[in-house]
Order: structure tokens, then C-alpha cells, then sequence
């Protein structure tokens, strides 16, 4: 579904990715684990044409989404669900309208069928009754679960997730991957899921890569990734978790 | 050797900075004319740009005809034709003083903002959200200014030019004692079309100035707050300077 080949990207020469290769299947759902500034939202950002690489490919059931052009570009971002980590939501319109934007712009959907769907979508990440707010009124949590929602409202296939749970009260970080882990049962979209939540990503995960200086360090599925001996893996799963990880 | 080297170096970037911003341009434009157009978004703009500006072009306009009313009295004094004050006062604001005014006035009030909204949607990765969901940024952000623009300016450039001719009444009449209907009768045989025609162009093609500038500083802006706040100030900057420039290019093109 995404194959990414050997991506190379420099910012005023500092070389944040070095030759990073990987791909996820359909359906499956890949987490992505590493250090601050290690290049996870600039890979996530490779994989929607949003940053180009100096060097390499992502492709998107085998078309190469550097060379794609207007219509056809769109027509594959409209497949994508994009949660940006700070949120990106429309400052100047209500979480109702940021969530139904897409929606109205892009669709055909009636307005009432719209109303429908985007209140569903807010219900379902507990923010029932803030559809009126202004972004610049809700909490860091709030914004996330709003973009959260604009994200699924067009019924993605492919959902990125740059932390979706970063900065959230445990007790909704765990709802949010829940419910990632149930619409996934539901639609069975592919995803990428950037986080620092490990303990509980790797229950929904079913493969881990970790990138480190600019590469993938290591791919597996999240066992392997806790029983690997690489000191580095250990190093970042006990630093993150305090050595405490288990599964299940 | 290196002062070469550096004036070179300073001479492409410029000529890249302008490439990049005729592209801009080139680029509103063909959004501009092909469907869909967001009126909605095109209405709130001219709200936003025109109507929200009205009190300041109208103090403006207000105290720039008075001053004008004032020295124009104490010049023409001297030569003892204080019945040309009318056509002079006129004159002076429909060809120059509006459109340039209105102009710099609209880009202190509305550009700068203009810039840091759309800087601010840059950094905060909004325009990239839009651009996801397949929603060309242009057509919502910056077609509907430009549109706004090049309605709102002229519209506004009147207004300052009726205030401004009455404030220039006000003191040359009322407080100097020029007869209301030399001042107004003499500006009647003396203002002719073309006149004010010099005055709409101008106006017209300051909103796209305005518009142009602004849009393209701050959707090019850099990172941060810092990114915004320097694009903010390149804005007000450049599009100050390129209104005086391309008002004198206009005027003498115009004669
Ligand atoms: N637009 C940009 N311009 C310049 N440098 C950038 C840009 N975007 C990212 N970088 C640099 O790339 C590196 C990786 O950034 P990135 O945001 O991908 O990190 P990350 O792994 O997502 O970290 P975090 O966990 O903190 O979000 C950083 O050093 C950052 O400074
Ligand atoms: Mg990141």
C-alpha cells in the first residue's frame, strides 16, 4: 500500500533522513517510534507529497506520489487521512465547521447528512457539545481530538497519525487509541501511527520501526522490537517507559 | 573582488524573489478567472478590506483636504487666486493624494494583517491541511483578497476624495471665506473625466499591489513567530514602495 524507497532529505544541509526504506501493508497498522527530531513528522509528510525527497521514492499502491500532478494527487490525498501534530485546525472557523469543511468542499453530502456525520464524529472523540468553540478556546487536547475528527469524517483508507496522543490526560489518550484500534476493526484502514505512548501502541501495532539518525533502525513486530538485544532498542523502550513495558 | 561576488549574489536573489512573485501573481490570476469562485469568502474579504477600513480613510481623507484647503488658500493668496482653491484642492486629491493615501492607509490596516494571517496559517500547517484535503489554498485564501482588493480600493479612494474635498471646503470656505460656489463651481469647469478616470486606474491597480504583496510575503513566510513578523514588515515595506514607484510610472504614463 505505502513502499517507501531510500528517502534522502536535508534542511539548510543538515541531513535529517538518510536513505529511509520501508513499507506497510494494506490493513495493517505500522507504528512509527523514535527520539524527537529524528524526522518522524518530515517522513509522514514525504509519504503525503506535502515535503519532496532530495533523493527516493514513496509510492501508494505503486504510483510514485512525487511525480503526481492535480487531479490524480488529489485524488490520492483524498483517500489519506492526515492528522497534524500540532492539530492544524482552521483558526478561523468552529470545530463544527473545521470538521465538516472537507466534507462541504469536497463531497456532495447534504447538509443535513453532514450535521449527521460530523456529530458522530465529535460524540465519538468525547467533544459533544463544543462545536461551537473557536480553536483558540479549547484546550491542547481538545484541538487534537478536533483534528482527530476532521481527519476521519472522509472515511480515510489510509489514516497518518503524528501523535495523536501526545499532550492528552492518560484516561483520553487510552480512549483515542481504543478508538483507533475499533475503527480500524470497523473500516480496516491502513495506518501509520507516530507516538510515544509505547505501551500502548504496541498492543494495536502489528509492526514497530524505530528511527534513529536518520534511518530505520530497526522493523518488527512489537515482541521482537521488546525482546530485541540491540542496545539502542533497549535504550529507547526503557527511557521511554522506565524499563517498566510489558504487553498485555 | 568579494563586493562583486556579494552584489551579485544579492542582485539573482532578488531577480529569483521576483520571478517567484510574478509566478504568484500569474498564478491568482488564472485561479482568479477560472471556476469555482468562493464568493462567500470574496464578500467577508471585502468587509475586511473595505469596509472595515472606512473610519480610517475617512479621518485621513478629512484632515488631507483640510491641510490641502489651508496651503493651498496661503499659496493662491499670494498670486490672488483664491477662486482656483476648488480645482486645486480637487485636483490634487483625485489624481494623487486619494488613490496613493487610500492605498498606503489600506496597507497599514489591512495588508499587514492580510500577511500575518495568512503567515500565521503557513506556520501553523493550515495551509498544508487544506492542501490534503485537495483545496486549493489560492482560491480560498488569496483569490478572494485579491477580488476584495481591486473592488474595496477604488470604492475607498472615492470616499477619501469626497471627504477630503469637503474637509478643503471646510477650511477654505467656511474658516478662510472662499465662496461655496466658486470653490465648487470653479472644480466643476476645471475637474474634467479623465481626471478622475487617472484616479480610478490608479486606485485599481494599487488594490492588486496591495493584495499581490501582502498575499505573497505571507504565504512565503518563514517559520515562527519571527518568520511572520518579518514577512509582516517586508510587506508593509514593499508594497509601500511599489505603490509610490508605480504611482509615478502610472502618472507618467497617463499624461
Ligand atoms: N520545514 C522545515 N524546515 C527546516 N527544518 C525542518 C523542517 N521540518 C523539520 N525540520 C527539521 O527536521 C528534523 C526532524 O523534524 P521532525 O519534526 O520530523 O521531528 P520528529 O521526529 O517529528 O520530532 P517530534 O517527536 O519532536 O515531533 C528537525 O531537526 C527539524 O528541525
Ligand atoms: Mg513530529
Amino acid at each position: 500500500m505505502i513502499r517507501i524507497e531510500n528517502i534522502y532529505k536535508s534542511f539548510n544541509g543538515f541531513e535529517v533522513l538518510k536513505g529511509i526504506s520501508f513499507q506497510v501493508e494494506k490493513g495493517e497498522i505500522l507504528a512509527l517510534i523514535g527520539g524527537s527530531g529524528n524526522g518522524k513528522s518530515v517522513i509522514l509528510k514525504h509519504i503525503v507529497g506535502l515535503m519532496k525527497p532530495d533523493q527516493g521514492h514513496v509510492f501508494i499502491d505503486g504510483k510514485d506520489i512525487g511525480l503526481l500532478k492535480g487531479n490524480d494527487l488529489e485524488e490520492i490525498r483524498g483517500r489519506i487521512g492526515f492528522l497534524f501534530q500540532n492539530g492544524a485546525l482552521f483558526t478561523s472557523f468552529t470545530v463544527y465547521d473545521n470538521v465538516a469543511f472537507p466534507l462541504r468542499e469536497k463531497t456532495k453530502t447534504s447538509e443535513k447528512e453532514i450535521r449527521e456525520r460530523v456529530l458522530k464524529e465529535l460524540d465519538q472523540v468525547g467533544l459533544a457539545g463544543a462545536e461551537n468553540k473557536y480553536p483558540a478556546e479549547l484546550s491542547g487536547g481538545m484541538i487534537k481530538r478536533t483534528a482527530f475528527a476532521r481527519a476521519l469524517v472522509i472515511k480515510p483508507e489510509v489514516m497518518l497519525f503524528d501523535e495523536p496522543t501526545t499532550g492528552l490526560d492518560p484516561i483520553i489518550a487510552h480512549t483515542i487509541l481504543d478508538l483507533i484500534k475499533s475503527l480500524h476493526e470497523h473500516l480496516g484502514f491502513t495506518a501509520i501511527i507516530v507516538s510515544h505512548e509505547l505501551s500502548r501502541v504496541f498492543q494495536i501495532a502489528h509492526r514497530v520501526a524505530m528511527l534513529h539518525e536518520g534511518r530505520i533502525w530497526t522493523v518488527g513486530t512489537p515482541e521482537e522490537i521488546l525482546s530485541s538485544k540491540d542496545p539502542v532498542v533497549r535504550q529507547f523502550i526503557s527511557g521511554v517507559t522506565g524499563g517498566s513495558l510489558k504487553l498485555y | 573582488m568579494t563586493w562583486v561576488k556579494k552584489l551579485g549574489g544579492i542582485t539573482l536573489y532578488g531577480l529569483q524573489g521576483m520571478g517567484r512573485m510574478g509566478l504568484f501573481l500569474a498564478h491568482t490570476f488564472f485561479c482568479a478567472v477560472t471556476p469555482p469562485l468562493k464568493f462567500s469568502w470574496i464578500i467577508k474579504q471585502i468587509w475586511f478590506i473595505g469596509y472595515q477600513s472606512t473610519l480610517v480613510i475617512i479621518l485621513t481623507g478629512a484632515f488631507s483636504g483640510m491641510v490641502l484647503g489651508l496651503q493651498g488658500f496661503h499659496t493662491l493668496n499670494r498670486f490672488g487666486s483664491t477662486a482656483l482653491l476648488g480645482p486645486m484642492v480637487a485636483l490634487s486629491l483625485i489624481k494623487e493624494l486619494g488613490p496613493v493615501l487610500s492605498a498606503l492607509m489600506v496597507t497599514g490596516r489591512a495588508g499587514s494583517a492580510m500577511t500575518a494571517e495568512i503567515g500565521i496559517m503557513r506556520t501553523t500547517e493550515q495551509i498544508d491541511a487544506m492542501e490534503l484535503m485537495g483545496i486549493n489554498p489560492f482560491r480560498y485564501l488569496i483569490v478572494p483578497k485579491l477580488i476584495a482588493g481591486i473592488i474595496a480600493l477604488p470604492l475607498l479612494t472615492a470616499i477619501f476624495d469626497v471627504v477630503g474635498i469637503f474637509g478643503g471646503y471646510f477650511v477654505g470656505g467656511k474658516l478662510l471665506g472662499v465662496g461655496e460656489g466658486t470653490y465648487f463651481g470653479e472644480m466643476a469647469n476645471y475637474v474634467k473625466i479623465k481626471d478622475v478616470l487617472e484616479g480610478i486606474y490608479k486606485s485599481l491597480s494599487f488594490g492588486v499591489i496591495i493584495t499581490w504583496v501582502c498575499c505573497y510575503k505571507g504565504y512565503s513566510s518563514g517559520f515562527g513567530a519571527e518568520g511572520v513578523s518579518k514577512a509582516t514588515t517586508q510587506a508593509v515595506v514593499l508594497s509601500s514602495v511599489l505603490i509610490l514607484s508605480w504611482d509615478y510610472i502610472m502618472t507618467s504614463l497617463l499624461f
